[in-house]
């Protein structure tokens, strides 16, 4: 078994072992080994020319890993929170998205951005952000979130492999989950269903696919309801046809999303699956945040963060006891 | 400005420098609080704190006047302190209470007090320097004054630079305050910052830079307060580079491995504290007299946190 952020650390050795163009940089991953730990070690082994710490300066990280990745390299950065995003996102979304396209098909953009996010931790209202949903509409840009160790192995080393920019989403209360690794290439942009179920489609990313499939465990043996559950893996691109090809069974969605109703994925996914199946849907439903920033206090926090029992609850309420 | 005689060449009198040495002793037996109440479970997340910066937000406090505002940072929580947050406000705060400054949302990282002129702690490295060089548009003509600090790391963030040569270029009263402790995280400050001093970077604005001894209250006051004097005519920004140390890790449980041996202590035999009692005694305090400072601070931080703690959780109203 194998730590999540353990999963992490392995694909970023495999991938600098393999392709010496690989370069990992950013604020206090090297000697430190990162704030959560997961780079520790990687200095020590591939030296400090490829692994690096950086001035606390987020824009130029990530446009010094665009130049570097139209010129040879393939950077794997790291912004230390997904709140910073904001501060690397010019580089992001007006060069690293466009490069490829712009120089018609003169350079790739080989480079991954790696950046922890998520609530729970009592971290406040800057510390606690899924920034996915600010680049999910960016053409040019994979954004990706694994929700296990397996995903976090298969997909940030096919996001390294990858030679467009790719986001790559740490959920910080995923970081001590275990798990068997495989070498099973993943494709980035593919949604997995890790649930089978006919009453309904329960769609989530990260932290909100392990509760999904509590809440649909609790479904089955207490309400009788079996619950479809897809771990999206993706903002972007989004895998609509899975969804849908589910929703075609199930006749009724429910998105399950840590972040705010308005701009979220989950009303995206769901206006796309409307566009393609609405003749399939019955019913359609957002389990999200609050629209407020999210709360340090513990009560306030726990309170704003769908759980297991928020997405039980709303399913029965939705299927009416059926 | 203050130019009583009596605690030395600083120009700070003796009963100023003893209602400092409190603030600093109070400030120091505060953040050990928090300390000892996040291991004991009582703050969660994380905290960032000032042991060994006392000096700093006590010396550059005094240099203001209500009407100022600052805009400090996560590691802000002696700033707050010394501009007159209601103590069990604070430790409310920290401890996620609905008594706290921001009500519980922020924490310990978001520290806001309007009423006592704290426009924000700020969680992203930078966003002190650009509220503070904003609040300096708002203060043109009127005599206030704006200060922002922030550390040695965030001397490397484009904020910095923007910010620096925004507020140089219309002359706003902006006071910038760079808290240098030699580390941002676990990261030496030589590692990662090019030019032998911070306060350069300033100059090249034309903004007035001055290395202080960040160690030293009186040398804090006596620079701020001349800034300040100097702000409220309108004359453009300055810059203090205030050399300091911290003595604990950066955050929660770091156990500040990092460090070279020899050099935690070496900086603490400069202890601010120790410094201003040393400076006391020398013009004729007795040590019965300084010494009150400790009973004074413990039984503050007692109450505050005692306060706090008794004091209720906000209930949420979710609404989705
Ligand atoms: C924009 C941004 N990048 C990174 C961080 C993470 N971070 C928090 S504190 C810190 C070190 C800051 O060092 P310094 O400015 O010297 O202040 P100190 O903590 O030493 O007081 C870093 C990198 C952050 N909060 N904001
Ligand atoms: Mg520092």
């Amino acid at each position: 078994m194998t730590e999540f952020r353990a999963a992490i650390r392995q694909a970023l050795i495999d991938e600098l072992t393999a392709d010496p163009s690989v370069l990992v940089f950013g604020e206090d991953v090297a000697a430190a080994g990162g704030v959560f730990t997961v780079t520790k070690g990687l200095q020590e082994q591939f030296g400090s020319t490829r692994v690096f710490d950086t001035p606390i300066s987020e824009l130029a990280i990530t446009g010094a890993a665009f130049g570097a990745a139209v010129t040879g390299s393939r950077p794997v950065i790291e912004i230390m929170f997904g709140d910073f995003m904001a501060l690397a996102m010019d580089s992001l979304i007006n060069q690293a998205a466009k490069w490829r396209w712009v120089s018609n098909g003169q350079t790739a953009v080989p480079l991954v951005v790696r950046t922890t996010v998520g609530a729970g931790a009592r971290f406040g209202p800057v510390h606690c952000q899924i920034p996915g949903t600010w680049m999910q509409n960016i053409p040019g840009l994979k954004v990706v979130c694994p929700s296990n160790p397996a995903d976090a192995y298969g997909m940030l080393r096919a996001a390294i492999r990858d030679d467009d920019p790719v986001v790559f989403m740490e959920h910080k209360r995923l970081y001590l989950d275990e798990g068997e690794l495989t070498d099973a290439p993943v494709e980035l942009g593919t949604a997995r269903v890790v649930r089978r179920g006919g009453d309904v489609t329960i769609v989530s990313v990260m932290k909100g696919v392990g509760d999904a499939l509590v809440a649909a465990e609790a479904l089955a043996t207490q309400d009788g309801i079996e619950a479809e559950v897809i771990d999206l893996r993706s903002f972007r691109p989004l895998d609509v046809a899975t969804v849908v090809a589910s929703v075609e069974a199930t006749g009724r969605l429910l998105c399950v999303e840590e972040g705010a109703r308005t701009g979220g994925w989950a009303a995206g996914l769901i206006g796309q699956v409307a566009a393609d199946a609405l003749g399939s849907l019955d019913d359609v439903a957002i389990l999200c945040t609050p629209d407020h920033p999210v709360p340090f206090s513990p009560p306030l926090e726990d309170a704003a963060l769908p759980g297991p029992e928020d997405i039980r609850a709303m399913v029965r309420e939705r299927l009416g006891g059926a | 400005m203050n130019t009583a005689g009596g605690a030395g060449e600083s120009g700070v009198g003796a009963d100023e420098m003893l209602a400092m040495l409190e603030q600093m002793t109070f400030i120091r037996r505060f953040e050990e609080e928090v300390q000892a109440s996040f291991q004991r479970g009582e703050v969660p997340g994380t905290t960032h704190l000032c042991i060994g910066h006392e000096a700093i937000p006590v010396g550059l406090a005094a240099a203001l006047g209500p009407d100022d505002v600052i805009a400090t940072t996560y590691r802000g929580h002696g700033h707050v302190l010394a501009r007159g947050a209601d103590p069990a406000a604070v430790a409310a705060e920290l401890t996620g209470r609905a008594m706290g400054l921001n009500g519980g949302r922020g924490g310990s990282m978001n520290l806001t007090d309007f009423a006592h002129g704290i426009i924000g702690s700020f969680g992203i490295i930078g966003g002190s320097m650009a509220a503070a060089t904003g609040a300096g548009l708002s203060f043109r003509g009127t005599g206030r004054v704006a200060v922002a600090t922030f550390g040695d790391g965030c001397a490397n963030h484009g904020y910095f630079f923007e910010c620096l040569n925004f507020a140089a270029v219309f002359r706003l009263p902006v006071l910038f305050i760079c808290e240098h402790n030699l580390y941002g995280e676990y990261t030496p400050w030589e590692q990662v910052t090019a030019g032998a001093d911070i306060a350069a970077r300033a100059r090249v604005f034309g903004i007035d830079a001055t290395l202080v001894d960040g160690m030293d209250v009186r040398a804090v006051h006596r620079h701020a307060a001349a800034a300040v004097a100097r702000l409220r005519t309108g004359e453009g920004p300055v810059f203090l580079e205030c050399r300091t140390y911290r003595f604990v890790g950066h955050s929660r449980s770091d156990p500040a491995t990092y460090r070279p041996p020899g050099e935690l202590e070496e900086w603490q035999r400069r202890d601010p504290l120790i410094v201003a009692r040393d400076a006391l005694h020398d013009a004729g305090v007795p040590e019965s007299v300084t010494g009150e400072a400790e009973g004074t601070a413990r039984e503050r931080v007692r109450q505050a946190f005692a306060t706090a703690l008794a004091s209720p959780f906000p209930e949420p109203a979710v609404t989705r």
